[in-house]
């Protein structure tokens, strides 16, 4: 369709205008060991707004929180099965809006 | 602190709790509020629409120093296809007032605003602090919090959750469940800054006028949701947001939605030559009056997007969340001032009040529309079916006015035939009762 970008959106390009205080070393989400991964956290990986999930060669879903903007939607969809532990990052730490 | 004993402590700074901290402040309560950011609004998103009249109940004089952007004069409702909108646009000269009813507003600048109006008015707040857990006496009544700051208790007489949709202190206590992904949407949004001059004649605005649009359509890729594009003095606020659970069963990426959306060509131009300067994403609570979970007890109440207080229909939140705040001091303050204790029975008075407000009213309105929303043909069919007919009615070519009428009827009994029309009908006119 004409109307639509024909290049792949690169989230990492939309984060990059962001402001954050990375708690280095302390993710506040972790996904849970696995062989297989479940729908819900295949799904994450185009779901999550900032792209924070994606698949590794061997299969398994993983997550980087480094551009985490703290919506929650990972928390709805896995938490409640135990896939992922979801936490908000330390106080003061994590995605500063300068407008939101 | 730990030795300290608090009337009140509040759980986020946002609309709702702001709301709340400044009622019981402002009445002389000693209040505490507890805010995780760095800043009050730094974790705060909204698109955003401050409406008037709930601000105005608790701070009348907010329009002397609170950073609005503009007040709102034009609102346009566009039903997108791919290619085009069809819509029905609504401006007046009589939303020029003195006191506007509605406004665009940034979140930052206006929670960090609001929030020293909080502290002026005496409510002591602690920013970059998180609220790890409620403290309960033996009869299980909440006196307090724990928090991530040294871990001890800090107590009060009562605790106000205003932590927000994906709050995490009141699911763990097992006061609510965490949402259900078809009851929370999620909406991403960007700022393009532009210069003011460039807002105000792409939009044909005069000074602070401005303009919104809400849209809905094939935008949404079939799934249940909604775009917005508000005017800002010198930016444009863009997003788009759909039903989680959906997301969940497509695949697409709500940056591939949003990119679309801007790059849809009835948008694309408004858009052309701006900055972008952020890009952020938040939950919005859909569920309506059937997702509202238990909002007091002992020595607790929960008011905001943590209550799942947001209109969808109407794109009202943060009235509802200012409102149910308000309503939550006051209801402390009746039980402060009878020296009544704090607990479930009294507190009870909190929902009793929030069904006479207008805020129970509209979201019990509208408690069987979700359901209806979830009709797929609501979104793509008929947009589609609205554009075809649109066409073929402007369109001059020769053909005849009757047999062009026709055509548009027939469009839509072919499509969804007799019945599928007046299910959905009868489904929407149910909806909206």
């Amino acid at each position: 369709m004409s109307t639509e970008t024909t290049t792949p959106v690169r989230v990492e390009d939309k984060l990059f205008q962001n402001r954050y205080l990375v708690d280095a070393g302390r993710p506040h989400i972790t996904v849970t060991p696995h062989t297989v991964p479940s729908s819900r956290l295949l799904a994450l990986t185009h779901v999550c707004p900032a792209g924070c999930y994606t698949q590794a060669d061997s299969g398994q879903v993983e997550i980087s929180t480094d551009g985490c903007v703290e919506c929650g939607t990972c928390r709805v969809v896995a938490e409640p099965y135990g896939e992922i532990t979801w936490n908000y990052p330390r106080g003061g730490f994590g995605v500063l809006f300068k407008f939101g | 602190m730990a030795n300290e004993k608090f009337d009140a402590i509040v759980v986020g700074a946002g609309p709702s709790g702001n709301a709340c901290a400044y009622t019981l402040a402002t009445r002389g309560l000693k209040v505490l509020q507890l805010e995780r950011g760095e800043y009050p609004g730094s974790k705060n998103v909204q698109g955003a629409i401050l409406y008037a009249d709930a601000l105005e109940k608790i701070i009348p004089d907010f329009r002397e120093d609170a950073p609005l952007e503009r007040h709102i004069i034009e609102q346009r409702l566009w039903m997108m296809d791919d290619k085009s909108y069809c819509g029905a646009h609504y401006r007046s000269e009589d939303f020029n007032e003195d006191k506007p009813n509605r406004y665009t507003i940034i979140r930052a600048p206006f929670d960090k605003w609001f929030s020293k109006r909080v502290v002026q008015a005496g409510a002591l707040i602690l920013c970059e602090t998180t609220v790890t857990e409620l403290v309960r006496d033996a009869h299980d009544k909440v006196i307090g919090v724990r928090t991530d700051r040294d871990g001890e208790a800090i107590y009060a007489d009562v605790v106000v959750l205003a932590e927000g949709v994906s709050g995490l202190v009141g699911a763990r206590a097992g006061l609510r469940s965490i949402p259900k992904p078809d009851t929370v949407a999620l909406a991403v949004k960007e700022m393009h800054f532009l210069p003011r001059e460039t807002v105000e004649q792409r939009f044909n605005l005069e000074g602070d006028e401005g303009v919104v649009i809400e849209a809905a359509g094939t935008i949404t890729k079939g799934m249940v949701g909604t775009g917005f594009l508000y005017t800002n003095k010198e930016c444009i606020s863009i997003g788009i947001g759909c039903l989680i659970s959906d997301f969940t069963e497509s695949d697409q990426s709500p940056y591939g939605l949003l990119e679309a959306f801007k790059n849809h060509p009835s948008v694309k131009p408004l858009l052309a030559g701006s900055e972008v300067k952020e890009y952020a994403a938040h939950m919005i609570p859909e569920g309506g009056y059937k997702a509202i979970p238990q909002l007091f007890g002992n020595g607790w109440l929960i008011v905001g997007d943590a209550g799942q207080f947001v209109n969808a229909v109407h794109r009202e939140g943060s009235n509802l969340a200012m409102t149910t705040g308000r309503i939550a001091a006051e209801t402390i303050l009746d039980l402060k001032t009878r020296n009544a204790p704090m607990t479930a029975h009294n507190l009870a008075a909190y929902k009793a009040r929030l069904d006479e407000s207008f805020v129970m009213k509209d979201l019990k309105k509208y408690k069987n529309l979700p359901k209806v929303l979830h009709n797929k043909h609501l979104l793509t069919t008929y947009p589609q079916l609205l554009s075809q007919a649109a066409q073929t009615w402007f369109r001059v070519d020769g053909v005849d006015k009757k047999s062009k009428e026709n055509e548009i009827v027939k469009s839509f009994f072919r499509t969804r035939r007799v019945k599928g029309l007046l299910g959905d009908v009868l489904g929407m006119a149910r909806g909206w009762r």
